[in-house]
């Protein structure tokens, strides 16, 4: 019985590794996302950048290319294809599958689009490769687990689920299959959000507002707090308020929330000019919203130590300063 | 900023009339959804390939109503129709229709089997040709999102492809963002059956709510 297993996993293992070079050699084309090439800071998949293992050589265009991920239907049987679909079930609904660790209304495909398969949203694929991480943000460096617990901690305003806990371990085995065929540290060209071009303008809130009202609000409200679908059941997401992402999530940085919106907003017609984007990202990333975790009772002292640039938390945005008010962090079920 | 106009006109007419025929409005509004049963039901719960009314947001039918008069969404049967109606009839008939419930067991054409197709395509999207899922906007399983995003569950098969098609040829336009049309214009012709078949098959209304 075992080895039947083992040489059926060999088989598949053999099948993959040539559909995978066939896949390569066909995508050898594939656009790059990142038109300025420039290194990302810290999108929500992202570590600090790091310099690749290998030296590009002649082999350059494997090297970047990418066939993406496999198909939703090569999940294997068995204990490992089990804990992947676990990962997958708990990626697209965490607020139902992981709930305990979930504080607000948001779901990781908000941002990482197509149950974190889509190219242009930081896809699980081109995370799981950089890890382990020095990251800024703490200032240590960042095994994948350790990440993954970040985003519950910030993007979904909740707490961090154990480390080698189901939740973590499904995850990390989704991410792991997701990433299958890429090497480990090189960086792939869909890796983070896609660049966008520096604003011609510094972001303006008073654009940013009129962006909004005409391309935003219709789905996500014209006070961002999105909408529920008819049955209670989750529709549009909240951009901000006690339910939507926290004052440490990546998301609230303006560059990365401009970078979002300008790859995939308005949903399946993403057309804002880079302007544009900059400038909804600043009126979104404006309002208040769940305190940062590191949080240590002061909005001046958090502000000097995390909030540097690309935020707007500590600043007067209508004369009020942003994170005097904010709701509490943390707020689990 | 239109709907803040469209209000405003509306109220402006509304009052006219009221002024003008006072009783006669809601004798009108009764005539009137007689004639929308004929082909509707006489609960818009729809009939045939005729789309259910019945439970729809109202903005979204207002908005429907003003785009058969100006020709947004082109029809041979709704244009000369909605052309009668004030202002103030499409605005009382979209409040007529949405506030009436919503059945479970009604079904579009009677698709029985979920086609996996479909399905995939309508929970799943086809991000590799950047199309979203049709419950990302049109709620999980297809039963709508507040008052502009319609529903789509039990609504007839036909129907869901017809407007796909008008979507594509230019013959529906006009709709909020243009979301719509360039999702149906991203569709391959081959997609338009099986979604439109996997959504007639979805009861309208939550399963815990049959009984």
């Amino acid at each position: 019985m075992n080895k039947l297993v083992i040489i059926v996993i060999v088989v598949c293992a053999f099948m993959a590794g040539i559909a995978w070079e066939a896949g390569v050699f066909l995508a050898g084309d594939r656009p790059d996302y990142k038109a300025t090439g420039e290194a990302t800071t810290d999108a929500p998949a992202d570590p600090e950048p790091q310099p690749a293992l290998e030296p590009a050589s002649a082999t350059q265009g494997a090297d970047t290319a990418d066939a993406g991920p496999p198909a939703r239907t090569a999940i294997p049987e068995g204990p490992l294809g089990d804990l992947v679909r676990k990962g997958e079930q708990i990626f697209a609904d965490p607020g139902q599958y992981a709930s305990a660790y979930v504080g607000n209304d948001l779901s990781c495909g908000n941002c990482h689009l197509d149950n974190g398969r889509y190219d242009k949203t930081a896809p699980m694929r081109s995370a799981w490769p950089m890890y382990p991480a020095y990251r800024s943000k703490n200032q240590h460096v960042n095994d994948f687990a350790e990440r993954l617990q970040g985003c519950f901690m910030y993007s979904m305003n909740g707490k961090a689920p154990p480390r080698g806990g189901e939740v973590i371990q499904a995850l990390e085995a989704y991410s792991y299959w997701l990433a299958q065929g890429t090497r480990t540290g090189v960086e792939l060209d869909t890796h983070g959000f896609p660049d966008i071009a520096e604003p011609e303008q510094p972001p303006s809130y008073e654009r940013g507002e009129t962006v909004f009202m005409d391309n935003c609000a219709f789905c996500h409200g014209a006070d961002g707090q999105g909408q529920l679908a008819v049955d209670g059941a989750s529709g549009f997401p909240p951009l901000w308020g006690p339910r939507s992402y926290n004052w440490g999530a990546g998301m609230h940085q303006i560059d990365k929330a401009a970078r979002f919106i300008k790859a995939a907003m308005p949903l399946g017609k993403p057309d804002l000019t880079a302007q544009q984007a900059w400038d909804v990202a600043l009126y979104i990333n404006s309002q208040e919203r769940p305190q940062d975790p590191r949080f240590n009772g002061s909005v001046q002292e958090t502000a000097d130590a995390f909030h540097q640039h690309n935020s707007q938390y500590g600043k007067t945005v209508n004369g009020t300063v942003l994170g005097e008010k904010s709701p509490p962090s943390g707020t689990v079920p | 900023m239109t709907r803040t106009g469209a209000t405003i006109g509306l109220l402006l007419l509304a009052s006219v009339g009221a002024a003008q025929d006072g009783q006669a409005t809601t004798q009108s509004l009764d005539a009137l959804v007689q004639t929308c049963a004929a082909c509707h039901g006489p609960e818009g719960q729809g009939v045939g390939d005729f789309p259910r009314l019945a439970g729809l947001g109202e903005s979204y039918l207002v908005a429907q109503l003003e785009a058969f008069a100006n020709g947004k969404r082109e029809n041979a049967i709704m244009k000369p129709l909605v052309a009668g109606f004030s202002d103030s009839q499409r605005q009382a008939l979209a409040e007529h229709f949405s506030q009436l419930p919503v059945k479970a067991a009604q079904q579009g054409s009677g698709v029985a089997d979920i086609n996996e197709a479909g399905k995939k395509l309508a929970e799943l999207g086809r991000w590799e040709d950047d199309i979203p899922a049709c419950v990302q906007c049109h709620g999980p399983e297809g039963r709508g999102i507040g008052e502009d995003f319609p529903p789509l569950a039990g609504q007839p098969s036909r129907y869901i492809q017809d407007q796909l098609e008008a979507w594509r040829s230019g013959k529906r336009s006009g709709d909020p963002l243009g979301l719509m049309e360039q999702v149906a214009k991203s569709l391959k012709g081959d997609d338009l059956a099986p979604v439109a078949d996997y959504f007639a098959s979805l009861s309208p209304k939550k399963e815990a709510d049959h009984e």
